[in-house]
């Protein structure tokens, strides 16, 4: 990171949902930061409040949900103080996303060149349509379309998924925003067109500079695109490292869970080691850690109280009291 | 010992009708000519990318739809008139990939796991109750589970009733189309888990779909590899991992994630979309895609030969390809490796002496 500030950097985050049995929290005090130029992979199971804290930041967060404290900080500007139509400015501008699903975020109805090309006149009001249109056909080409002129008129149906996909990737950068929030961009895609998309963006990267925000449920797309990581656990950051420090020292028993859960090539293992249950809806949260309930390491004390997320490495950050594990194993009865 | 299925040069081509007169333009080559046998007991895996026809062979093998051409004998009778159709039905049963999609939302779960059984005409309706409770338990559910609809259930569960729907009428095959492909890879580890105990347990066979070669690894005996309506590569699973013989099937090994941040960018991966069935390429059908073709691999199409017991794969090289490690680079930390292993000791003390290593 250097001495940089990083491009986004997120400051106590809490989003919450008002629901017949109270107030609950989505996501729950969550700080992160994302370098410039970086990618920050955000890890953690359907549920943990992941899409949440993405839409959060793009003050996207579906009503009756609300961002009831925290800061967002692009480039130093918080983004929830921001007027609606300042907001409306970030997005697509600075800060683009997309989404797992291509075909639900493409207009069917619509070719996907005018698609682009609309996205492109919400930031520039006075381009000629001539020059929209040659704009589009670049940023097709730009995502590696093959013949984008012929694809500009083509419909969504008309495309693979992985096309589809490119197209999403082509219009969420038509603006060259400064982070792109990437929402399991490849979980529909087969594992071929992942690796392309994978590749692609980690391209698309290196030529503008732009920071990206990785949400997966996998650690291997993680492995294959991020700098920095954070692992989300039932609304809250659970661990946090660089991607390099986290992978070959795991700290956090859901870390070592989803890490377990990877299917691999280089071990004949017959069972996998599946993490048993599911996140714990927010409105009935387990007191003490949020995951003791599934934690194998679990003991009396983790019942009670909520850990705190803490250095145990410099810049390796986790909420585990048992951890590192080998040395709280010797204490199991 | 005969095979309890055996399915020999089955196709399946859809006519492209055009036009007002609806003349037929082509045709759609979904399924080209496959052949394959599963044992009792045995799991045989059907890879391939999205329109490579293996659903197609899914569904051709339960008789959704008929073949154009080709036969499929289960438990050593030919499968063609009515009687064996129905034969077919209560013991072949299938688990569908969308765990949203497949369960009928109006039913309750317990009404869901019981219908096979009704419309095979098994038991009464208290020991279908009592069947379905045991179901249930088997799946990992619990017997309240009965009362409720399917959208109180995550898609990880869903999935957990859709297999104890497929279990209701004792089948001897079952059919696994994509079953964990919509779900969490943490959901996915405890499916697959699922899979593999009942399959001990009842010594079923699975026709197992994937379009993930690192899911089919846990899973499979025998893996058959794909590509446009066509087996490509077929091989005892250890083989195929180790020393794969076909190109395709190495591009789908290269492209599978690796939970090592070390091994990123250094692996190339396979360009461009599958070809239109309608109109497959010439000669080898993944030529157009491959790194090693050769001319005669523009004009002649390969057969797929036997190149050592069990193993045989349909590319003109298959022998001289270069050496291939599909684990290249994805060593795992050892502090890392450390940690997973007692995080398994400690699961598998907490679980009791039930669980199994």
């Amino acid at each position: 990171m250097g001495d940089e500030s990083p491009l986004l950097k997120i400051e106590g985050l809490r989003t919450v949902f008002r629901t017949s049995v109270g107030e609950i929290a989505a996501v729950d005090g969550v700080d992160l930061a994302v370098p410039r130029g970086r990618t920050l992979g955000i890890v953690g199971e359907s549920g943990c409040g992941k899409s949440m804290l993405s839409l959060s930041v793009m003050r996207l967060v579906p009503p009756p949900g609300r961002i009831a404290s925290g800061r967002v900080l692009l480039e130093g500007r918080d983004l929830l103080t921001l007027a609606p139509a300042e907001m409306r400015d970030v997005r697509g501008s600075r800060v683009a996303m997309i989404f797992q699903e291509p075909m639900t975020s493409l207009n069917p109805v619509h070719p996907v060149g005018r698609q682009i090309t609309e996205a492109m006149r919400a930031h520039d009001k006075r381009a000629s349509a001539r020059e929209l249109r040659d704009r589009a056909i670049e940023a097709l080409r730009r995502v590696r379309i093959p013949a984008p002129e012929r694809r500009f008129d083509d419909y969504p149906h008309q495309l693979s998924g992985g096309m589809r996909q490119r197209v999403m990737i082509a219009m969420a950068l038509a603006c060259r925003p400064a982070l792109l929030i990437a929402d399991e961009p490849t979980t529909a895609l087969d594992v071929t067109v992942q690796a392309q998309i994978l590749d692609l963006l980690r391209e698309l990267q290196a030529e503008t500079g732009m920071s990206i925000v990785l949400i997966t449920h996998d650690l291997g797309v993680v492995a294959e695109m991020a700098d920095e990581v954070a692992v989300m656990y039932a609304g809250k950051v659970v661990e946090r490292a660089a991607a390099v420090e986290i992978f070959a020292s795991p700290q956090h028993p859901y870390t070592l869970g989803l890490l377990g859960s990877i299917p691999r090539l280089d071990e004949d293992r017959e069972r996998l080691l599946a993490i048993e249950g599911a996140v714990p809806p927010p409105f009935a949260l387990p007191k003490g850690c949020r995951f003791h309930p599934r934690c194998p390491f679990a003991i009396e004390t983790c019942t009670r109280a909520q850990p705190m997320l803490e250095e145990v490495a410099p810049g390796h950050l986790a909420a585990c009291i048992r951890a590192p594990v080998e040395q709280a194993v010797e204490l199991v009865a | 010992m005969t095979p309890l299925l055996e399915v020999a040069a089955l196709a399946k081509h859809y006519p492209v009708k055009q036009g007002l007169l609806g003349r037929t333009q082509g045709l759609v080559r979904a399924v080209d000519g496959v052949s394959f046998a599963i044992a009792r007991g045995e799991t045989l895996a059907l890879v391939g990318e999205s329109g490579c026809g293996k659903s197609t062979t899914a569904r051709l093998v339960l008789r959704l739809i008929e073949p154009t051409a080709g036969t499929i004998r289960f438990d050593g009778v030919e499968v063609a008139g009515a009687a064996e159709l129905r034969a077919l039905r209560r013991r072949v049963q299938v688990v569908f990939q969308d765990p949203y999609a497949s369960l009928n939302p109006r039913l309750r779960v317990g009404e869901t796991i019981a219908e096979p059984m009704e419309v095979h005409g098994i038991g009464d309706a208290a020991s279908r109750t009592a069947r379905v409770q045991e179901l249930l338990g088997l799946v990992g559910l619990a017997p309240f589970h009965a009362q409720r609809y399917p959208h109180e259930f995550s898609g990880g569960q869903r999935q957990r009733i859709g297999i104890a729907r497929a279990l209701s009428v004792q089948p001897e095959l079952v059919v696994c189309d994509e079953p964990v492909s919509a779900l969490d890879v943490s959901i996915q580890a405890q499916v697959v888990n699922l899979l593999k105990d009942l399959q001990a347990r009842f010594g079923l066979s699975y026709l197992f779909i994937a379009h993930d070669l690192a899911v089919v690894r846990h899973m499979a005996d025998r893996v058959a590899v794909m590509y446009l309506g066509q087996i490509v590569e077929t091989a005892p699973k250890r083989t195929l991992f180790a020393a794969p013989r076909h190109p395709y099937t190495r591009a789908l090994l290269s492209a599978i994630p690796h939970p090592d941040p070390g091994r990123r960018g250094r692996v190339a991966h396979l360009g461009g979309d599958v070809p239109s069935p309608m109109n497959p390429p010439s000669g080898c059908r993944f030529h157009t895609r491959c790194p090693h073709a050769q001319d005669v691999c523009r004009e002649q199409p390969p057969p797929l030969r036997e190149i050592a017991p069990g193993h045989a794969s349909a590319c003109h090289f298959a022998e001289d390809l270069p050496p291939f490690d599909a684990a290249e680079g994805q060593g795992i930390a050892p502090l890392a490796a450390r940690r997973l292993a007692l995080y398994a000791a400690a699961k598998l003390r907490r679980s009791g002496a039930a669980a199994r290593g």
